[in-house]
């Protein structure tokens, strides 16, 4: 992986196209505690969009509303212009948006290829004895949802492990692993839980150069949040800066470098 | 179109190569005499697929066709920079079909030398595997004013590239099928026009003594080469190889390109280099190649893994592996241990070489550098038929091998047919054959050094020729030298020696002219990680586990077994490695301290360690930066017998 090139070469496969995901005013709370605090922004189809903070700033949490696992008590959500009043994860699944976590949570005892192959569940209509006789839809079906994952396998550099136990993997594998997974949903958005957290630099830089790959190839547009200023600010199109819950900061790498509540929020500031 | 179909006026040559054989006619001949057989079998989304000889010539045949419309010239050069593929070596075919020569570049080379190749032959055009030499090449684009075209086979993240002179493999060959359909006897026409003292390929030598020159192989020459150690073997069409090697070296090239053409054989392309092992079962190659690092590195797994196995698993290997070592490499075995290989055969060996791939070897060469004897007597204790090979680029590479039946432990052999092996009066090993080298490129004076009179070629190389004209091989001529004392010192075979251990992944000996030899040694990080964690020695990183204590322990172990096995050579016993440094970094390619296939370079070695080198002989302590100095065991010269390897 050559780092010293520029990332981010001028002309790009999928043109930055218009709002895809619209969060307008979103507050959090839980009892007392306010995770977030009328916070606004969007996202544009095929960009690269970072969220970033401080620890407890509320960026999982967001991440958390983006994909239905939290419903926050005030503010909407518009996909593709269309406002959604509740979003639940089956719901966003459905409507093209994947994620990884924080925590890896990938089946452990199965092997690489399975897991992978787990991320095309809501590709597969075949029931339950149309599986078991083998009928042609099921059989179809499966021979497609191994083919992508093989696709999958070799877009992620990940051959060698095919067939692997993913326990037995080390954790910087296991990050691509799930990618994997998540992408086999053929999402149009995917949401990235610190993808680079515990990583050495030459797992981050790889893991850069796939999360580029994804966007440039697929077209996906991608979310994530990310601790690595250097990282944040070489891979995405925009930030978001969040702290205590509220939004601080909002605009190319650096416009939001130069923001001064960001430089406060990161370098502390003498009360 | 169609090539099992004869043209209306005949075939424009007669099929069957015979002398008057270039690539091209051979390709045609195979297209026509085994079409449905495999020529190539390509692992990819974890799926074998097949390439016929037929859908290659037509594969070739439109790519020729398109490179044609691109500019592609007779005598004109095409470099390579990519994976072994079948897309490779059908770009490969339908350039010679087109007249061009064959540039095989090393993939992981800097884009500086890239550049430096193509401007020095003047290439034109270049098929490259991926946008990362894509990258590179885009880069050095402005200084290669002759180049026009590049030509790239995997089309992921390329997308948004318009420069005019990039083309994918597709395009190029969709653009190619709709010209060639009604272009097949302009084609054929073209094919038939090669004549076979034509160039075909240029190599660039590994360049361990200087730097690399680019050596110009003609059709003829490295036929007859290929076709005449073919035939010593006996290889057919139903052989299989697996081509996983650097297709910028020659050797690769031989095994997966010039003698198939001959032969007819097929050719496996694993999926990716780490799968190699895994799809290399999968396929059970009956021919293989494969550099003694290679071999070492298998060694060094299967002496991991029986270390972690049973005390009784461990001594039934060492019994057996030593009774194999005595009874089928040394030929020095006692009926009982001919007993126990019987034995030996369905509990360790069988096993062990299905593990490896190597079930269904029927000839395995080791070559592209001196393979230590104890290397090569592992594998043929487990019965696999691995003999090295001599050979350089210049040659022709099948020079010297052993016979069947006629295998003598510790030499690469006799002649292959059709070759003449001499030494001159400096014990210079000079070649004479039809398949010797043409020239350097653009180099008169170095091919005029080159030439000893009278056809001979200067190999470079320091040998001894025994009385049934078995050959061994010293060293690089210009390495070889004396101790101070006048000990006879010979580098390499050190080296080779030291490297066999498994903790031991390179090492540069030096002594020429000193009182003793002295070594830096390159620990294998994988190994000796690992045994650090068995002993539960903690480290930071490679520079931290390299100056452990414990660390020069266990090299000076390793080099104490190396200095008890010199000890019984009479000729060697003066040349034991008295001390040595553990380097704190792995040398490396990029640093220009090894070539890229992975060979030491001797020179630039010294020169970067000279001050090391300095201290060594100044005696134990310190480096000036700090790396700690060790004396190692020394033995008396002994004529007890050897003591068998540490894996035995």
């Amino acid at each position: 992986m050559n780092m010293t090139m520029p990332i981010q070469t001028p002309q790009r496969a999928f043109a930055v196209g218009a709002p895809i995901l619209e969060l307008d005013s979103i507050s959090l709370r839980f009892g007392g505690v306010k995770a977030l605090t009328n916070i606004s922004f969007n996202v544009l189809e095929h960009e690269i969009r970072a969220i970033i903070g401080p620890n407890g700033a509320g960026k999982s949490s967001m991440l958390n509303v983006i994909n239905g696992v939290y419903v926050p008590q005030e503010g909407s959500i518009r996909f593709q212009g269309e406002r959604l009043a509740a979003m639940t994860p089956t719901r966003a699944a459905r409507m093209g948006i994947a994620r990884t976590f924080q925590n890896i949570a990938l089946f452990r005892g199965m092997s690489v290829l399975d897991n992978i192959m787990a991320g095309r569940t809501l590709h597969m209509h075949a029931n339950f004895l149309e599986v078991a006789f083998r009928l042609p839809r099921a059989r179809r079906e499966e021979t497609e949802a191994r083919e992508k994952a093989e696709e999958i396998i070799e877009f992620l550099e990940i051959e060698h492990i095919r067939k692997t136990p993913v326990a037995r993997l080390p954790y910087g594998l296991k990050k691509r692993v799930e990618l994997g997974r998540a992408l086999a949903a053929e999402p149009r958005i995917l949401l990235l839980d610190e993808p680079m957290a515990g990583m050495n630099v030459e797992e981050k830089q790889d893991m850069c150069r796939f999360i580029i790959d994804v966007n440039d190839h697929y077209g996906t547009t991608i979310v994530l949040i990310e601790h690595d200023m250097g990282v944040v600010m070489d891979l995405s199109d925009r930030v978001v800066v969040l702290d205590y819950g509220k939004k601080i900061g909002d605009g190319t790498p650096a416009e939001v470098r130069a923001n001064q509540d960001v430089i406060n929020a990161y370098l502390g500031v003498a009360h | 179109m169609n090539l099992q179909e004869q043209p209306a006026g005949g075939w424009p040559y007669a099929p069957g190569g015979g002398d008057g054989a270039t690539f091209q006619k051979l390709l045609l001949d195979h297209a026509l005499l085994r079409g449905a057989r495999p020529a190539f079998r390509e692992k990819k989304r974890g799926i074998w697929h097949t390439t016929s000889w037929s859908d290659l010539a037509d594969e070739a045949s439109a790519l020729a066709a398109g490179l044609a419309a691109r500019g592609l010239k007779r005598g004109a050069s095409i470099a390579f920079v990519a994976d072994n593929r079948p897309r490779l070596y059908a770009t490969m075919s339908a350039a010679h079909m087109l007249g061009a020569v064959a540039v095989p570049l090393h993939q992981d080379a800097a884009p500086e030398e890239l550049a430096a190749a193509i401007r020095r032959v003047g290439v034109t055009h270049v098929f490259a595997e991926d946008q990362e030499q894509v990258d590179k090449l885009l880069q050095v684009l402005p200084g290669c004013p002759a180049l026009t075209t590049i030509v790239y086979d995997d089309d992921r993240g390329m997308r948004h590239y318009r420069q005019p002179e990039l083309v994918s493999y597709d395009t190029l060959l969709r653009q190619g099928r709709e010209l060639a359909a009604g272009r097949r006897e302009i084609l054929l026409a073209e094919a038939a026009q090669g004549q076979p003292d034509d160039p075909a390929f240029l190599f660039f030598t590994s360049g361990t003594t200087g730097p690399a020159k680019g050596v110009v192989l003609t059709h003829a020459a490295l036929i007859k080469r290929a076709r005449a150690a073919a035939t010593a073997e006996g290889l057919g069409e139903a052989d299989v190889t697996m081509a996983y090697l650097p297709p910028g070296w020659i050797g690769q090239n031989l095994f997966s390109y010039v003698q198939p053409m001959v032969v007819g054989y097929c050719v496996c392309c694993p999926e990716s280099s780490e799968t190699m092992l895994a799809d290399m079962r999968e396929i059970g190659p009956t021919y293989l190649l494969a550099p003694p690092r290679v071999l070492e590195a298998l060694l060094t797994q299967v002496t991991l893994r029986i270390e972690d196995a049973g005390a009784f698993n461990r001594s039934l290997y060492r019994l057996c592996m030593g009774a194999g070592r005595r009874a089928r490499a040394s030929g020095a075995g006692s009926a009982g241990d001919r007993v126990l290989t019987l034995f030996g055969e369905p509990l360790i060996y069988g096993p062990l070489r299905d593990v490896l791939g190597m079930s269904r070897i029927r000839v395995a060469y080791a070559a592209g550098d001196a393979a230590d004897p104890d290397l090569v007597g592992f594998f043929r204790a487990l019965g696999v038929n691995l003999k090295p090979l001599y050979g350089s680029t210049e040659t022709g590479f099948f020079v010297a091998t052993q016979r069947e039946g006629d295998f003598r432990h510790g030499t690469v052999g006799r002649a292959v047919e059709g070759v003449e092996i001499a030494l001159s009066p400096e014990r210079e090993v000079l070649v004479r054959s039809a398949g010797l080298f043409r020239e350097y490129h653009d180099d008169a004076e170095a091919t005029e050094r080159s030439r000893a009179g009278d056809g001979w070629v200067r190999t470079g190389d320091a040998g001894h020729l025994d009385e049934d004209g078995h050959l061994r091989i010293v060293d690089r001529l210009e390495h070889v030298g004396a101790l101070a004392d006048g000990t006879p010192f010979a580098p390499r075979l050190i080296e080779n020696k030291l490297r066999v251990s498994p903790y031991i992944r390179e090492a540069a000996v030096f002594g020429d002219g000193r009182e003793a030899t002295c070594a830096l040694i390159d620990i294998d990080p994988v190994a000796v990680g690992r045994w650090a964690d068995k002993r539960s020695v903690t480290y930071t990183g490679h520079a931290d586990l390299a100056s452990r204590d414990e660390v020069y322990g266990l090299v000076a172990d390793c080099i104490a077994q190396v200095n008890a096995g010199l000890a019984a050579d009479p000729l060697l016993a003066g040349a034991q490695v008295r001390r040595f440094i553990v380097l704190p970094a792995e040398l490396s390619a990029d640093e220009g301290l090894l070539t890229r296939t992975g060979k030491l370079k001797r020179s630039a070695a010294a020169q970067r360690f000279a001050p090391a080198v300095q201290a060594l002989y100044a005696g134990e302590g310190q480096t000036p930066d700090g790396l700690k100095i060790r004396d190692a065991k020394t033995f008396a010269p002994t004529v007890a017998p050897r003591r068998a390897g540490r894996s035995a």
